[in-house]
C-alpha cells in the first residue's frame, strides 16, 4: 500500500501535441458592464431602462435550451468565478497552452448582433470589437479578432468593417446564420463588398436572431433538432449566396461556414448543379456551376464534426470538399467541444493533417500566413 | 496488480466524488449510497474529465408520451458531450447505431428500453479497508 495521494491535475499542458489553429473560440463577457468603456452613457442608460432584446419575438436568451448550463463544458468555469470563456488566463491554461493553439479566432456571441434596435445593435457590435482588442488580442498574440457587425443594417456593418480594414488584429468578418432574409439577399451586399475590399473572409456562425424558425418546416420541439437545423439553415444561406450571385460579383470573396457541419456540402452541390443544368436561364448571372463557386470560395470549420460509420464516408466527403478547405475548430468553451487529439480518426497523409489543423487557417484568415 | 490507498472513506460523502491519481492515472471515485466505485477520469468518447460530470438518473421511454425516471444518482453524464455512463459498470447508454444494427434486437421488449451504447468507461475496483479507500490496479 502506498500513501494518500494529492488531488490530481487533470489537464497538464501537453506541449508534444502538434500546433493547431482554432477557428471557433468564444470569449465571453463576465457581466453586462464589461462593454461600458466603449458604450456611450446614452446606450448604457437605454439598456438599463429597456434592455437589449433580440429580433425573435421578444423572448430572452437563445431559441432553445442548451444541454449543459451556459452551453458550456462543465469543467470550463474559471476558478476565479465568472462565465466559461470570460477568463483569458484560464482559457490559456485549459485550452490555448494545453492544446497547443498557435492561431485562435475569436467569435464573440451575445454581442450586439441580432438586437432589434438597429442603432443599439451597431453600438454594441462596436463595443464588442473594441473589447476584443483591449481584453483579448492585445494580451495574447495567438488570438485574432472578428469584426462583429450589426448585419441587419448593412450600411452600418460596412462602415464597421472599413473602420478595422487596416487593423491586423481583425482577420475575418462575423455574421450569424439566422438572418432576417436569406444570406445572399441584396440587403446584405454592402457587407460582402466591404469584406472583399478589406481582404477579410466572412464567417457565418450558427445561431442568430432572424425571427424565422431554424428549419424550413417550422419550429421543432427539441434542442437536437436545432443542433441539426444549423445545417439546414446554412444550406439555405449558402444556396442563397450562390444563386443571388454574391460569389459571381465578388470573386475574391471567401466565406467560412462555422459550426454547422460540412459533410452535407457535396449533396447540396450535386442538387444545385442538377437543377442548374435545366434552370440556368432563370439565373443567367451565374457563369459557373453552383458547385464551382462552393469549391472555390467556401471554407468550413470542422466542429461539431460528423462521425459516420464507417469513418471512410467522412473521408469521401472531405475528398470532395477539398483538404485545403477545412479549418479545425473546437468551439471552446462550449459543451460540444472537439478535442484536437481525438477529432480526426482518419488515415491521412502528414500534409493533409498539417493543413487540416493549421495550414488552411493560416491561408484563409487575413494576414495569418 | 497492486493495492493503493487513495482516500479515507469520510472524505467522500454519499453522492460525492473525488479525483485521485494512481500509478500516474487519474481515477474518479464516486460514493453511491455508501458503496464506492472507481472510473478512469477520461471519457472513452473524446477524453472529457468524467469526475466533473453531472450525476443524474436514467430517463427511459417505451413510446413517445410515456417516461420513466429511475436509478437516480447512478448515471454520470460526461461534462463535455453529455454521454451517459452507468457509474457501477461503466456501460454507456443510448447509441442508435446499435438499434439499427440490431445488436440488441428484441430484448427491448423485455423491459430494457434503454439500449447499451458502444462505449464502456474503464471502471476500477474500490474497496474499504478500515475506513480507507483502496484501489486495485
Amino acid at each position: 500500500m502506498n500513501e494518500l495521494r494529492a488531488q490530481a491535475a487533470p489537464d497538464a499542458p501537453a506541449t508534444s501535441r502538434i500546433a493547431i489553429a482554432d477557428g471557433d473560440i468564444h470569449p465571453a463577457r463576465s457581466g453586462a458592464r464589461d462593454f461600458h468603456p466603449w458604450l456611450s452613457k446614452r446606450w448604457q442608460d437605454h439598456i438599463d431602462q429597456y434592455g437589449a432584446p433580440s429580433r425573435h419575438g421578444w423572448q430572452v436568451g437563445p431559441a432553445y435550451p442548451k444541454s449543459q448550463p451556459n452551453a458550456s463544458r462543465r469543467d470550463a468555469y474559471p476558478p476565479e468565478g465568472g462565465r466559461p470563456g470570460s477568463s483569458l488566463s484560464f482559457m490559456q491554461h485549459q485550452h490555448l497552452d494545453t492544446n497547443n493553439v498557435a492561431l485562435g479566432i475569436l467569435n464573440p456571441l451575445g454581442s450586439g448582433q441580432g438586437v432589434q434596435n438597429p442603432a443599439l445593435s451597431a453600438a454594441l457590435c462596436h463595443a464588442t470589437n473594441e473589447w476584443q482588442l483591449a481584453e483579448w488580442t492585445s494580451k495574447d498574440s495567438r488570438l485574432r479578432a472578428s469584426v462583429v457587425v450589426p448585419y441587419e443594417d448593412a450600411i452600418a456593418s460596412a462602415a464597421e468593417i472599413r473602420r478595422y480594414a487596416d487593423n491586423p488584429s481583425f482577420v475575418q468578418v462575423l455574421l450569424l446564420s439566422r438572418t432576417a432574409e436569406p444570406l445572399g439577399s441584396r440587403k446584405y451586399w454592402p457587407i460582402y463588398e466591404a469584406a472583399a475590399e478589406a481582404g477579410m473572409p466572412v464567417g457565418v456562425h450558427a445561431f442568430g436572431y432572424g425571427g424565422n424558425p431554424v428549419t424550413p418546416g417550422g419550429w421543432p420541439s427539441y434542442y437536437i433538432e436545432e443542433m441539426t437545423g444549423h445545417s439546414q439553415c446554412q444550406q439555405a444561406g449558402l444556396t442563397s449566396l450562390v444563386m443571388e450571385g454574391v460569389f459571381e460579383r465578388w470573386p475574391t470573396l471567401k466565406m467560412i461556414m462555422i459550426e454547422a457541419g460540412f459533410a452535407w456540402a457535396p449533396p447540396l452541390a450535386w442538387r444545385l448543379d442538377k437543377h442548374f443544368h435545366t434552370l440556368r436561364s432563370e439565373a443567367p448571372h451565374l457563369t459557373r456551376l453552383p458547385s464551382e463557386y462552393m469549391r472555390d470560395q467556401v471554407w468550413w470549420t470542422t466542429q461539431p464534426m460528423e462521425e459516420p460509420e464507417p469513418r471512410a464516408h467522412l473521408q469521401d466527403s472531405i475528398d470532395w470538399i477539398g483538404w485545403d478547405k477545412l479549418i479545425f475548430a473546437t468551439d471552446y468553451p462550449h459543451w460540444d467541444f472537439d478535442d484536437p487529439a481525438q477529432a480526426l480518426p482518419l488515415r491521412i497523409s502528414e500534409q493533409q493533417r498539417a493543413d487540416f489543423f493549421l495550414g488552411n487557417a493560416r491561408k484563409v484568415y487575413r494576414g495569418c500566413a | 496488480m497492486s493495492r493503493h490507498v487513495v482516500a479515507t472513506a469520510q472524505e467522500i460523502p454519499q453522492g460525492g466524488r473525488k479525483l485521485v491519481m494512481v500509478r500516474g492515472r487519474p481515477i474518479a471515485i464516486f460514493n453511491l449510497k455508501g458503496e464506492f466505485y472507481g472510473m478512469l477520469n477520461r471519457c472513452p468518447h473524446q477524453g472529457g474529465p468524467m469526475c466533473e460530470g453531472l450525476v443524474t438518473g436514467l430517463r427511459e421511454s417505451k413510446m413517445p408520451g410515456e417516461y420513466v425516471y429511475s436509478r437516480e444518482g447512478e448515471i454520470l453524464r460526461c461534462p463535455w458531450h453529455g454521454w451517459e455512463f452507468d457509474i457501477k459498470t461503466g456501460q454507456s447508454y443510448c447509441d442508435p447505431e446499435r438499434i439499427r444494427t440490431r445488436s440488441y434486437p428484441v430484448e427491448v421488449a423485455t423491459g430494457q428500453t434503454v439500449v447499451e451504447g458502444p462505449y464502456i468507461a474503464e471502471t476500477i475496483p474500490v474497496s474499504i479497508e478500515q475506513h480507507y479507500l483502496v484501489v486495485e490496479m
